[in-house]
């Protein structure tokens, strides 16, 4: 697999709206790119789009050697390679912290309840977040359901990571414990994109940064781009983050 | 002249509360089968299941219990099919609670957050999986104070089945007053019954409501 992610001339609008205007970029397999932008920018469509949350009008995504935009698609098939995780976490909050780490795997992978939990232990101290195993959601604050919520995507080995604003609902220093288990992440090797407000992170962690800006890629490169920006709108956009 | 009340009156009444509850209990089950159906046609992904499912539910809302009552016995019975007035009234209760439990049922489900589905549509689980592992299971808290409010209701509409003959706690009160004329006595028992039966449920009603509101924060 010498690509892991692949767009290609993405078109996206909803209704009259053309959110993507023409989107490529391509992601080599053990690669973090951090794609940032203003609100508005397509970047958080362009990453749905990768595992199909969206539909594109136009133009050839492909993720893991599939078509995503091929009405032929085994959608369930995508979604074992590659996993995600929302601004809001999105936890179920009926289930304990074992449970919503191993509802899939043990639906979709058919592993026993025992194998399950040893998964579970397995990706939360991935997390570092034994202790809480048998916890609700509820019981949890931000920082650590979002870490429960990377758990819970790891638990089904995807091949590539989409992070979609993860720390954006949190506070400074939970936004740290997450970003702290997302560097760790990509150490480890794992293919991630990540859509992010954290200049940091992007500096620190990401191989490659993409600037989004009206729904085309403006502007990418090393992280370099970030203290070096190329374009003025890149420049602007910087000077207003920070 | 018409002789008092005696136990044997009672164990009449008491007969007739035993077919009330035998009657809800029908309407409780199949009307929940049924109303489980009805839901799901309502969140088809196919348009003509859910448009046959909505006018299947604004018919029924639509149209009084009496006269689903009168199809049911006497229609039905014109057309040949004729059945005996335990079937009837089922069949007339079942028909009435799918339409309105699969509407309060539907309305519980897409109550769930739609991110939640995403969240487990995106971990490779399928519809149904999505559904049963965590969908349904949020959607019956949302479900059950209106779902047992509306129970109370079916279970006093029973009464209404006297009208093809059943003999149930109305009718059975109604029997005794023609014979000893005691309307106070006898419809004062009759409504302490329904009562006893209905104000448990509603009681049940009030503390899942509790239950549930804590369990949201």
């Amino acid at each position: 697999m010498s690509v892991a992610v692949k767009l290609e001339d993405v078109h996206k609008s909803f209704g009259a709206v053309e959110v993507l205007k023409g989107v490529s970029f391509e992601v080599a397999p053990g690669e973090v790119v951090a794609i940032i932008g203003r609100s508005g920018s397509g970047k958080s469509t362009a990453l749905r789009c990768i595992n199909r949350l969206e539909k594109v009008q136009s133009g050839v995504i492909e993720v893991c050697e599939r078509q995503v935009n091929d009405a032929k698609l085994d959608l369930r098939a995508l979604r074992q390679d590659v996993g995600i995780v929302f601004q809001s976490y999105n936890l179920f909050p009926h289930l304990t912290i074992a449970e919503n780490i191993m509802l899939a795997p043990r639906r979709v992978k058919h592993i026993t309840r025992a194998a399950g939990r040893a998964l579970a232990l397995e990706k939360l101290a991935q997390v570092g977040l034994e202790e809480k195993i048998d916890a609700y959601p509820e019981q949890l604050s931000g920082g650590q359901q979002q870490r429960v919520a990377i758990a819970r995507s790891l638990a089904m080995s995807p091949r590539v990571m989409l992070f979609d604003e993860v720390t954006s609902a949190l506070d400074p220093h939970l936004t740290g414990e997450v970003l702290r288990v997302m560097e760790t992440l990509a150490k480890g090797g794992m293919t991630m994109i990540v859509v992010t407000h954290e200049m940091g992170f992007a500096r620190r962690a990401a191989d490659r940064v993409i600037y989004m800006h009206m729904g085309t890629v403006w502007e990418s490169g090393s992280a370099d781009i970030l203290t070096n920006p190329q374009t003025p709108e890149l420049q602007d956009f910087l000077a207003n983050e920070l | 002249m018409p002789t008092g009340f005696n136990l044997n009156y009672l164990i009449y009444l008491f007969q007739g509360m035993g077919w009330t509850v035998l009657l809800s209990l029908l309407a409780f089950v199949f009307g929940g089968l049924g109303g489980f159906l009805v839901m799901l046609a309502r969140i088809s992904r196919i348009e003509a299941v859910r448009r046959i499912a909505n006018v299947y539910i604004q018919v029924v809302q639509g149209v009084p219990l009496l006269i689903i009552l009168f199809i049911v016995y006497f229609g039905l019975g014109i057309l040949g099919v004729s059945m005996p007035p335990l079937v009837a009234a089922g069949l007339a209760l079942m028909i009435y609670c799918s339409a309105f439990l699969g509407e309060i049922w539907r309305g519980s489900v897409e109550a769930v957050p739609r991110t939640q589905t995403e969240a487990a549509e995106c971990l490779a689980l399928t519809r149904w999986q999505v559904l049963r592992d965590v969908v349904l299971p949020q959607a019956i808290r949302i479900a059950t104070p209106p779902t047992v409010g509306f129970l109370v209701q079916v279970l006093k509409s029973t009464s209404l089945v006297s009208v093809i003959g059943f003999v149930e706690l109305t009718r059975a009160a109604q029997v005794i007053n023609n014979t000893i004329f005691q309307p106070f006595a006898i419809f004062g028992i009759a409504g302490v019954m329904y009562f006893a039966l209905c104000y448990p449920l509603s009681l049940w009603s009030r503390i899942l409501e509790r239950k549930l509101n804590v369990g949201r924060r």
